[in-house]
């Protein structure tokens, strides 16, 4: 883009003339409108977004979306967008998934895309079920979860999806919840970050997954078990009455009480957002025991795929001639005129 | 020196085409030999073909049967079309080479071999109980054995090479004396090794040392044994500049190729898969021809970002072999729901399943045509030949991006290794088809992503292209809109036009490759059977027998007249290297009662075997055509055969 005129958007020119067909009451809707809120503040130019997906409820975000949209196959989402950043890294690149796609059959091109650090955003829409396909459990459901596919109950351990994006080499990892007022912030700080920026966003499934995460997100006492991270700032949660120290004994995190707002004598930890092993404590802080870890978790960038990609192209390219037919002519030849041959 | 001549008549007559066979410990650089063997051979004007036979291991153990490295040559005084059938000369550079390589051996062929190596270790790791060369065995070949090694060492010794370094010259000397047997010019070899070796000039003299002292030798065994130097003459061919190529080599320029005649960078996305592999290490050195080469995670993850490249609108290619193809087709259905390009290669090997990684089949052709869920049409392409391998590459680019369509392009592990001279093309003699994108509305102020043109073929729109957002996917598309549409006309609709739209290609009439286009007897081929029909037909023909050669490159859609002109022929017999699988598509499309003639050892067909196959049609008997090739234990490639990765020109000395 030559013209560095700021596209000026509104939610509504963000909005597809296409009828939405989630549930009503579905989570979707709610994040639908944070990304349709959140591209107008990033200046975001609907001919240069793309949004890709793969296949579940939360892979049909693309048609809802008034940009470039790619509805993939299930799991594949990671690779097609890929090719596209390779093909044209000036391209914004959004990448919807869930957790049935994201990690279950898509879980080796997740971890590849994050590893190469492909510069797009991964929203991660975690509802611990298989919606689309009418309620089985999925590979974040918790042990127990009673679904038509496990009506004794699941036995399998969940994945944990910010533990893994992590894992795979993820340099920027984020939580949010659908009908947070802060989803909007958080994906403004993916979309800052340079590289592959991994957003879970939990999602409530009014069908099949009702409420699992009234935990933490239902507003009655949310203050008390929802810990926001903020870069720089103190880790501060229930109304800064509470605060997460670290065990330096144990080498764990540890809830500690603030008395009279004096978080330093409190020894509360300082949000570091670069520090990989506060992060790796973060993202496996058991819910219960601890709020849940909300916010930017981990933030660190390094230089993305595409421009290492580019990078070497130039270096390989650089003082050589495409020219095909010297290509076509290349290593031993011989000339033949008439019935006699030359070496050339 | 042993020396044995097989009883015979005398034979004095010069034959038109002749096949050797190098072979060697995989460290003694037999593909080497053969390479600029190839070279001396085209220099003289001959025609070849030629076939690499390297061990399946990737560093076999010394001297072991399993660790031989074969090169076959046909060379001639005429056409040649296939590596020939069985060697009339072999080179054995060890015991192991000399037993791996024997049963093929024409009766009465000549054996070369260096005593130098016969050593009782390595007779041992050949398990032989006694030497081949003393126990009579070999009775009724012809034998020339003697000590290359020591005679290498001795022509060396000026140079002042370790005893280790010396005997690598060995291939050198060997390749001297084949020189001179087939008369043959030393200049091209040793300006060859000054430039290999500009940095090492010892070595350099040291192996040119090496060749002349094989040389050399020539004419003195000539006096008393078995060894005749023999002149083939040239065959006339058309003038221009030559060289050899290989079918991993020809596919990977004619992509690059067809890219440029597209006016579009390409992206490939690959993943690791014998024999597959040599075109993403041929197309990962050729990034100043806008290529961007992708290793991805997998199969599924290479086709999928090679379509999120098309998708971005760069040409989207990628290549793989059976299963690897396999783990694909559900994006494929992708890529024929949203109507994007790509090109997708497969080089066959025998299967199912993990099969035969290293040996060549035809057995993908279902897969091809029929392997996907849904009715999911796409255009199918076969190249017979490494140097036909180019034109077929450029033709699945132009109908991937005229038609916005994947397009398969089948080839397969005899294509990829063989090499055969090949013509250079100018790029220039190929019309450009230059792909277009969709820049505004193309319905008033409506954008319609599924309107088509007079081809079927829907606009590529890039994303990035102002006021033109849309969203594709693999639901079913409403027609012109691109909508999600379930209903049930708009899928009979557009299943009916996805149809039509590959029914539509144009494709270039059947031609008859050779014979008349009526007659007795057609033998339709597909792919890499081209050269042993050919040759075979042609021997049936000159003992006038009405048979006709008919060889397919467009399997789907088929050439229009195809069904017409089968029909102008009293039977249609269809060799295969798989079970049958063109034929049944044949006697579908046009309800013809063609034969099968099937071979699924891995192995390529003979001449021998397909002559055989058509004469059943003439020999009076009823009831004996068609039917099966068994296995030939005395045919390339031998059962512990690899393959070519694309890296054995490029880095490998004259001795590895």
């Amino acid at each position: 883009m030559n013209d560095m005129t700021p596209i000026q958007t509104t939610l509504k020119d963000w909005e597809t003339d296409q009828e939405v067909r989630w549930c009503p009451g579905c989570g979707d809707y709610a994040i639908l409108k944070a990304v349709q809120r959140t591209l107008p503040q990033l200046n975001a130019d609907p001919a240069n977004t793309v949004f890709v997906s793969g296949i579940g409820c939360s892979s049909r975000f693309p048609y809802y979306v008034e940009s470039y949209g790619f509805h993939t196959i299930h799991g594949r989402a990671p690779a097609f967008a890929t090719g596209i950043k390779l093909a044209n890294p000036d391209l914004d690149v959004w990448l919807v998934t869930g957790d049935g796609d994201g990690l279950s059959i898509g879980g080796n091109h997740l971890m590849h895309v994050l590893r190469r650090n492909v510069n797009l955003q991964i929203m991660l829409f975690n509802n611990e079920i298989y919606g689309l396909t009418k309620g089985q459990y999925s590979p974040t459901s918790r042990i127990g979860t009673r679904s038509p596919s496990t009506p004794l109950g699941s036995v399998d351990r969940p994945a944990n999806p910010c533990a893994f994006a992590l894992g795979a080499g993820a340099r920027f990892v984020a939580r949010g919840f659908d009908v947070s007022k802060n989803l909007p912030e958080v994906l403004k700080a993916a979309h800052a970050h340079q590289g592959a920026a991994f957003v879970e966003i939990f999602q409530n499934c009014i069908v099949y997954n009702k409420d699992v995460f009234d935990g933490f997100a239902a507003p009655k006492g949310a203050e008390d078990r929802q810990l926001w991270l903020e870069d720089g700032k103190p880790m501060l949660f229930a109304g800064g009455t509470k605060g997460i120290a670290l065990d330096r004994e144990l080498l764990e995190l540890k809830v500690v009480d603030v008395v009279d707002g004096d978080w330093e004598a409190a020894e509360v930890l300082v949000h570091n957002a670069r520090n990989r092993s506060i992060a790796h404590m973060l993202v496996e802080l058991p819910f219960g025991p601890f709020p849940m870890a909300l916010g930017v978790l981990y933030d660190d960038p390094r230089p993305t795929f595409e421009s290492a990609v580019a990078g070497e192209r130039e270096r390989a390219v650089d003082g050589k001639q495409a020219d095909l037919a010297a290509l076509l002519a290349k290593g031993q030849t011989w000339t033949v005129s008439g019935t006699a041959a030359d070496p050339a | 020196m042993a020396t044995q001549v097989a009883e015979r008549p005398a034979d004095t007559h010069t034959p038109d085409a002749v096949v050797v066979r190098f072979a060697g410990d995989s460290g003694d650089g037999m593909q080497l030999t053969g390479g600029q063997f190839t070279l001396s051979t085209a220099l003289a004007g001959n025609d070849l073909a030629t076939f690499p036979d390297f061990p399946a291991e990737i560093r076999a153990p010394q001297g072991t049967l399993f660790g031989v490295s074969a090169f076959q040559i046909n060379f001639g005084s005429r056409e040649i079309n296939t590596a020939g059938d069985a060697p009339d000369v072999l080179v054995a550079m060890n015991p192991a080479a000399l037993k791996v390589n024997l049963a093929a051996l024409k009766p009465s062929g000549l054996i070369i071999a260096d005593t130098g190596e016969f050593s009782k270790r390595n007779l041992e790791k050949a398990k032989y109980e006694t030497n081949p060369l003393e126990d009579g065995s070999l009775a009724k070949w012809d034998v020339l054995a003697f000590d290359i090694s020591a005679l290498t060492l001795e022509a060396v010794k000026p140079f002042g090479l370790g005893n280790k370094e010396a005997l690598r010259c060995k291939n050198m000397w060997t390749l001297g004396l084949a020189l001179w047997m087939f008369d043959r010019d030393r200049q091209p070899i040793v300006d060859w090794l000054k430039g290999k070796f500009s940095k090492n000039p010892e070595l350099a003299d040291a192996n040119i040392a090496a060749l002349n002292a094989g040389h050399a030798y020539g004419e003195t065994a000539e006096i008393s044994g078995p060894l005749k130097k023999q002149h083939l003459p040239p065959v006339p061919s058309a003038p221009g500049l030559y060289r050899t190529i290989t079918g991993a080599e020809s596919i990977s320029l004619g992509l690059v190729a067809g890219a440029q005649l597209a006016g579009l960078p390409m992206f490939f996305g690959g993943y690791p898969i014998t024999p597959a592999s040599a075109i993403l290490h041929h197309l990962a050195r050729l990034k100043e021809f806008g290529v961007t080469t992708f290793q991805a995670e997998d199969e599924i993850a290479a086709i999928c970002a090679a379509i999120g490249g098309s998708y971005a609108g760069q040409l989207g290619v990628t290549s793989s072999s059976g299963p690897g193809i396999a783990l694909k087709t559900e994006a494929m259905g992708l890529a024929i729901m949203t109507e994007l390009p790509l090109v997708i290669v497969n080089s066959q090997r025998g299967g199912p399943s993990t099969g035969l990684p290293t040996k060549t089949e035809q057995s993908d052709l279902y897969q091809a045509v029929y392997g996907r869920n849904g009715d999911a049409p796409l255009p199918v392409i076969a190249s017979r030949s490494p140097a036909d391998a180019f034109d077929c590459a450029i033709e699945a680019c132009r109908i991937a991006t005229q038609y916005m369509t994947p397009v398969m392009l089948l080839t397969d592990g005899y294509i990829a290794n063989a090499a055969e001279p090949w013509k250079v093309p100018d790029p220039k003699a190929y019309e450009p088809f230059p792909a277009t994108f969709l820049e505004e509305k193309n319905d008033g102020d409506r954008l319609l992503p599924y309107k088509r043109d007079g081809k079927g073929a829907r606009p590529w729109i890039k994303p990035g292209t102002p006021g033109l957002m849309h969203r594709i996917g693999g639901i079913e598309k409403a027609q012109d809109t691109g909508h999600i549409d379930y209903s049930p006309a708009n899928h009979q609709a557009m299943t009916d036009a996805r149809k039509a739209k590959i029914e539509g290609i144009t494709v270039p009439d059947q031609e008859v490759d050779l014979g008349e286009t009526t007659g007795s007897l057609a033998v339709v081929g597909w792919g890499s059977t081209y050269g042993p029909i050919r040759r075979a037909v042609d021997n049936a023909r000159a003992k006038g027998h009405s048979v006709s050669h008919i060889h397919v490159r467009h399997i789907w859609p088929l050439p229009k007249n195809l069904g017409e002109l089968l029909k102008g022929f009293d039977r249609v017999l269809v060799p295969e290297m798989n079970t049958g699988q063109f034929k049944t598509v044949l006697r579908d499309q046009y309800l013809i009662d063609a034969d099968s003639l099937t071979k699924t050892s891995g192995q390529p067909f003979q001449i021998a075997e397909l002559e055989a196959a058509i004469l059943c049609y003439f020999d009076g008997i009823p009831n004996n055509e068609g039917g099966e090739v068994p296995a030939n234990a005395q045919q390339l490639p031998t059962p512990e055969s690899g393959h070519d990765d694309g890296s054995l020109k490029g880095a490998h000395s004259p001795q590895s």
